[in-house]
């Protein structure tokens, strides 16, 4: 579904140019759920960017569906690491807005687009809230309204942005247990940024861990433990631990020359 | 680490009630002491009258002075939305291009900076003694502040807004209309309640000089017949032109950006 062949790209920084990403190759299969993990600066949000057809990269080839990513697609959306719900719109035009800009999208009439919106509201616990404005829930109900309008176009591929790393434990539990069962539902391809070990465990059925400066592929870890899986109490806390282990490892791995611990992208 | 206090919450702080008493109250206090000071100190009319004497004034002419606070009225609310019509486009086009913001904007400032009474009688002699040259002046006043709040507000869309825009392939037209502009509504209305209270002021001044009608008209008179009384009279239909002006467009940001009232 997703496929990338020696990406690399190369931002012109302040002081001269800055590698974030180098030599990527992946591959991810329909209907796939991987997670990227990584350092803070090690190129994760670039690499879903490039994904999206929100940045062209400097080298290698980006594909999506067989056909090379030019620009934003249709059937690929984006969930940021924000709501990024527009504040004079209420929830459900919100959730309404990708087929408002789209106007072309004409495979299905609006009212059906509505019914699916109201749906996806209930899908996520949201009935009822359909005529409130943004700031006038919480945190995690606006990420759920954000999800839903990431859902509302069937999306063949879904990219998400460390999506609920701004909310608090328990919410964040509860969102992960409704986005897996969202995607046994529908059968998207997701690709999940995170920088919590544990999410990318209990979410993933592919892990693939990066490095920071440049961002490189450092492993693929496949994760086999039978879903659902929750955050919270888990049926399967051994194997978790383990594999969490072993990601904590990979991350905390310390290359040969100087890999210093700070936020920002080294320039060179 | 420093404490601060919260302010209490009352009846006095939240009441919708109490939103319009309380500042009633300030304005009867206010003139209560002005009356006091004029009894007190025996002060003579023609220096300061009383406020009864300025309601007295008002009810010996109530037709002429009405028509005159209308005739500026006019004048302000012409010059504002003229101000409106051009400042808004300017300021986008401003935020659109560094190359025009670098070529307008200290063409702007200067414009500004420059006292707006030297411009008043120059603009009689373009324009002549009719409406315009105070419409003119009018939007002389209110331009700037209106430019500024807007492209201000332009440039405050937040990255994330932008970027989703993008994802959903937005086009420039629909990122305009459906996030950039509606997004800096409230930073605009900002500039509106600035610019409004100065307009007033724009249709006074350009009407103290070559011109036969309105507020300003009437207290230059006043001036030159000593009638004290008569000039409070204007000035406060003035003051209660201007509040009543800012007050309608706090009541129109309410009702059309219902979404912004929660920041406080």
């Amino acid at each position: 579904m997703i496929r990338l062949d020696g990406v690399g790209q190369v931002f012109d920084g302040r002081e001269g140019q800055v590698t974030a990403l180098e030599k990527i190759d992946l591959h991810v299969r329909g209907g796939e759920f991987v997670t990227l993990i990584g350092r803070s600066g090690c190129g994760k949000s670039t690499l879903l960017r490039l994904i999206a057809g929100l940045l062209p990269p400097t080298s290698g080839a980006v594909q999506v569906a067989g056909e090379p990513v030019t620009g934003p697609r249709r059937d690929v959306s984006f969930m940021f690491q924000r709501p990024a719900l527009l504040p004079w719109r209420s929830v459900l035009s919100n959730v309404m807005l990708p087929v408002e800009i789209d106007k072309g999208a004409g495979d299905r009439s609006k009212a059906a687009y509505r019914d699916r919106a109201h749906q996806l509201l209930e899908l996520v616990g949201l009935q009822g809230f359909e005529r409130r404005l943004p700031h006038e829930l919480s945190g995690g109900m606006q990420q759920r309204v954000s999800l839903c309008r990431s859902l509302i176009r069937d999306p063949q591929v879904m990219l998400m942005d460390e999506p609920f790393s701004a909310l608090d434990a328990l919410t964040r539990t509860e969102l992960s247990e409704e986005l897996q069962r969202i995607k046994m539902e529908l059968s998207t391809t997701i690709v999940f940024v995170t920088h919590s070990i544990e999410e990318a465990v209990v979410l993933a059925d592919r892990v693939v861990v990066l490095t920071p400066r440049p961002g490189r592929m450092r492993e693929v870890v496949d994760i086999d433990i039978p879903r659902p899986r929750s955050l919270g109490q888990n049926a399967h806390l051994t194997e978790v631990a383990a594999i969490s282990g072993r990601l904590h490892a990979l991350l905390a791995e310390k290359e040969s020359d100087e890999v210093r611990p700070v936020d920002e992208v080294r320039s060179r | 680490m420093t404490r601060r206090t919260m302010p209490k919450r009352t009846w006095l702080t939240d009441s919708p009630v109490a939103a319009v008493v309380l500042p009633i109250i300030g304005l009867a206090v206010a003139i209560g002491l002005w009356w006091g000071a004029t009894v007190v100190f025996s002060i003579e009319p023609y220096l300061l009258p009383s406020p009864w004497d300025v309601v007295v004034k008002f009810f010996e002419q109530p037709g002429y002075l009405l028509q005159e606070t209308g005739t500026s009225l006019l004048e302000t609310i012409e010059g504002f939305l003229l101000a409106i019509v051009i400042g808004v486009p300017i300021a986008v086009l401003i935020v659109r291009s560094v190359v025009l913001e670098r070529l307008v904007y200290p063409l702007l400032l200067m414009v500004n900076s420059i006292p707006k009474v030297a411009i008043a009688p120059l603009l009689v002699i373009w324009m002549g003694f009719g409406q315009w040259p105070k419409v003119v002046m009018v939007l002389l006043m209110c331009f700037f502040p209106i430019v500024i709040s807007t492209a201000q507000g332009m440039k405050s869309t937040p990255t994330e807004l932008v970027e989703l825009m993008r994802s959903l392939n937005a086009s420039r037209v629909q990122e305009f209309f459906k996030l950039r502009l509606r997004y800096a509504m409230p930073q605009i209305f900002t500039g509106f309640k600035v610019a409004i209270s100065l307009a007033v002021i724009g249709s006074v001044i350009s009407e103290f000089v070559g011109a036969t009608k309105g507020l300003g008209y009437v207290i230059q008179q006043s001036g030159a017949s000593a009638d004290t009384t008569l000039a409070f009279a204007a000035i406060s239909l003035l003051s209660v032109m201007s509040i009543a002006l800012f007050y309608a467009l706090v009541l129109l940001e309410h009702w059309l950006l219902p979404w912004a009232q929660e920041k406080r």
